[in-house]
């Protein structure tokens, strides 16, 4: 058993200023090179057991920041520390044998399984790399299944002969055999029916319990991620806006954009979906290869002022007891019926 | 109450398919009235989108119809394509959820709104069309129309092209606009852009609106009658109040026990269970009886009518005992 106090003192996963950029041919009439900022000085901390969810407009950089925590990517710069270790500091042969501590799961169970391997040659392969010996994954394997409600004899199906939720718990499984301490999961129930979504997200809690998992949950619905997550943190072209307890970015959220998008979020209940306030953005979000200056929100922001161009917001506790970067901050609860007077910017 | 708009009856449409047919819809009678906003909710397959693309006359050529539709009473199922062309795009618009698919990519998007005009009203002076144009875009929000008439569909946002799709939809003054997942691809706060641009369009004109999604919150925003699809049928209907609030059949109501919500936290999710029965090899009975909690014995051999129980129409034999005795159950389990 570990020191309780020092568990808790400790995160398992810890990020800091964690920078992606990608080189691309810019679409300006001079054909120049340009850089995306996916990721553009992101950290946070998540704890042994607790699941933080990421949640934003399509590009705002989470599957990115998924991407470079499990070193699919490499970090432009940042620190990634996963047990006390920097992952930046392990040579290849180590960094492959820490990895099968992180694990990813995909939004599209259908693409991510090999079509040509059977669910059972699936499984194994990660066991295989990992040099994990064969009676001893043949059980886990086994015992995952079960887990997971599949039968042995799925194991000598192809991924096509299952439904979309059976194919995304054969994900989960393959997530599940190395025996990972934390698993980011992007967008795994986005492709699912509201039925079979329900499933997975129940079988995650199951397992998370169980096996005290950690993890780093991604998914466009602002629904599913109050459902599932203890923290939450808000991105905006590539940088986190707001973070905090659940309770805290849901209910007491201090960011406009935060704001905007919960108030975006339909409630399925007709009384309660009438009477809320509606925040209707003005525009799309802005371009990640040429941001706007100071705030990156600012182009969309009903609250904006001269202060907010000339000076990016960092992310800080303005006396709130969570994390804002804004110039303005001010709580509300958006879902909650309260009327504001939202302005679109001129 | 508004005169019926669009009516649907006994309407079915079948695949073709190696092996046999596959039966998307089957029997599905549908009101939409003037002015009024309709829901068709339901999960992937259900049959929503092959509900719509018949009377449209749009389905692929595997596919075999049969019913009836009529719209402002003239009969669209079997009706000349001339006549079904005509309406569409004139009479009757339309938005689907990839306006990338839908969308010329060589012809900007000024152009292409234009052509929808001209078509319909082929004697407008090019003049009149443009400025109609102009304002068209303006109407869905589009900033900067006189400028952005003239940009491709690749060089729009996703939000931007289905502001587009709309204008299309609405160029000719449509009595009725059928929009398939309109805002399915796009972000939240882009969805509410463009339920917004539909709204604001209904109201100004009257026109009614048939909106088809999976997603519940959607509809709670923005219909005012909603049908519930499952494997090809609609299985209840209702005013969205009674829908939400006094639904019947045991499978509207395991949709909302599923979902999971953004006011609260801390509730169990309870899962349907199971999977759609496939539509080319349909149980005799029920279609959801192997997935339904509260199925009895009649359910195997007889395949539940629509009919009213209270302020809804509801497929299913045990209704309205069926969602009390789901209730009795929960409490049970509790
Ligand atoms: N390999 C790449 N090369 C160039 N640009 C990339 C690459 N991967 C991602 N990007 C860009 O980086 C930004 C962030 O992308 P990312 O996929 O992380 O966003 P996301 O928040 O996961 O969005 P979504 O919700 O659509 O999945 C986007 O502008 C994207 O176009
Ligand atoms: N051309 C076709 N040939 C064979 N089957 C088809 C064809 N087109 C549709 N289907 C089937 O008909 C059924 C109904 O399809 P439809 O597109 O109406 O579903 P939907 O409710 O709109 O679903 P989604 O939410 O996924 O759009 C599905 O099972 C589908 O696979
Ligand atoms: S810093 Fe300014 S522009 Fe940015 S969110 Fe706050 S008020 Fe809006
Ligand atoms: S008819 Fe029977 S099986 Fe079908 S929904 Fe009603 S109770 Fe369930
Ligand atoms: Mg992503
Ligand atoms: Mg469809």
């Amino acid at each position: 058993m570990t020191d309780l106090t020092q568990a808790a003192a400790q995160p398992l996963l810890k990020v800091r200023d964690l920078v992606k950029s990608f080189p691309v041919r810019s679409s300006g009439f001079r054909g120049g090179r340009g850089l995306v900022h996916a990721v553009a000085g992101v950290s946070f901390d998540l704890h042994q057991g607790q699941t933080l969810s990421l949640v934003g407009e399509s590009g705002c950089g989470k599957s990115t920041t998924a991407r470079c925590v499990v070193r699919i990517l490499d970090p432009t710069s940042g620190q990634v520390e996963f047990d006390g270790v920097d992952l930046g500091t392990l040579d290849a042969a180590a960094l492959r044998s820490a990895r099968s501590k992180f694990q990813m799961v995909f939004q599209d169970p259908q693409a991510s399984l090999n079509p040509r391997m059977t669910v059972g040659e699936i499984l194994a392969e990660p066991l295989k790399i990992h040099h994990i010996p064969g009676a001893e994954g043949r059980e886990r394997i086994r015992e995952l299944m079960s887990l997971v409600q599949l039968r042995s004899a799925d194991l000598d199906r192809y991924p096509h002969q299952f439904s979309g939720g059976q194919r995304q718990r054969i994900g989960i499984v393959r997530a599940l055999v190395l025996e990972p301490k934390l698993i980011a999961l992007d967008e795994p129930v986005s492709a699912l029916d509201v039925s079979i979504q329900a499933e997975i997200i129940r079988l995650l809690e199951r397992l998370r319990d169980q096996l005290g998992l950690s993890y780093l949950f991604i998914a466009h619905d602002l629904s599913v991620v109050r459902h599932l997550s203890e923290h939450v943190a808000v991105m905006y072209l590539g940088k986190i806006v707001e973070s905090g307890t659940n309770d805290e970015v849901y209910e007491q959220s201090a960011h406009p954009y935060t704001q905007a998008l919960l108030a975006a979020a339909p409630i399925p209940d007709p009384l309660i979906e009438r009477s809320r306030d509606r925040i209707v953005l003005a525009g799309d979000p802005p371009s990640p290869i040429d941001p706007p200056s100071g705030c990156h929100f600012r182009t969309r922001c009903w609250k904006a002022q001269d202060r907010c161009a000339e000076e990016a917001p960092v992310l800080a506790d303005p006396g709130i007891g969570h994390l804002v970067a804004c110039h303005f901050p001010e709580v509300s609860n958006v879902i909650v019926q309260q009327p504001v007077d939202f302005r679109r910017p001129t | 109450m508004n005169e019926v708009l669009l009516q649907t009856r006994d309407l079915g449409v079948e695949f073709a398919v190696s092996g046999g047919a596959v039966h998307a819809v089957r029997g599905v009678d549908i009101d939409v009235r003037r002015g009024e906003v309709v829901g068709i909710v339901g999960e992937s397959g259900s049959g929503k989108s092959a509900t719509m693309l018949a009377l449209l006359g749009l389905l692929a050529p595997n596919a075999k119809v049969h019913g009836s539709a009529s719209f402002n009473g003239i009969e669209m199922i079997g009706a000349p394509h001339e006549q079904l062309r005509a309406l569409r795009g004139g009479r009757i618009g339309m938005v689907f959820q990839d306006p990338m698919t839908s969308l010329n990519p060589v012809l900007t998007v000024g152009r292409q709104i234009a052509e929808a005009i001209e078509v319909h009203q082929p004697t407008l002076r090019p003049k009149r069309v443009m400025a109609r144009v102009q304002e068209l875009l303006e109407v869905v929000a589009i900033p900067n129309a006189s400028e952005r008439m003239r940009a491709y569909p690749h060089e729009l946002s996703g939000g931007m092209r289905q502001r587009v799709m709309i204008a299309m939809a609405v160029a000719n003054d449509p009595e009725l606009i059928i929009a398939d997942e309109p805002t399915t691809a796009l972000d939240v706060t882009i969805q509410a852009q463009i339920l917004t641009v539909l709204a604001d369009l209904r109201s100004r004109t009257n026109s009614a609106l048939v909106i088809i999604t999976h997603d519940l919150g959607v509809v709670a925003g923005v219909a005012d009658r909603v049908n519930v699809m499952y494997a090809g049928r609609v299985v209840e209907r209702g005013p969205v109040e009674e829908l939400f609030y006094r639904n019947q059949h045991p499978y509207t109501a395991g949709l909302l026990a599923c979902l999971p919500r953004l006011d609260t936290r801390g509730r169990d999710l309870e899962p349907i269970g199971g999977a759609p029965p496939l539509l080319d090899h349909l149980p005799k009975g029920c279609a959801f009886v192997s997935r339904c909690k509260v199925a009895e014995p009649r359910c195997h051999d007889v395949d539940p009518q629509l009919r009213d129980v209270g302020t809804v129409s509801v497929a299913c034999h045990v209704a309205p005992a069926a969602t009390s005795a789901m209730k009795a159950m929960k409490a049970v389990d509790a």
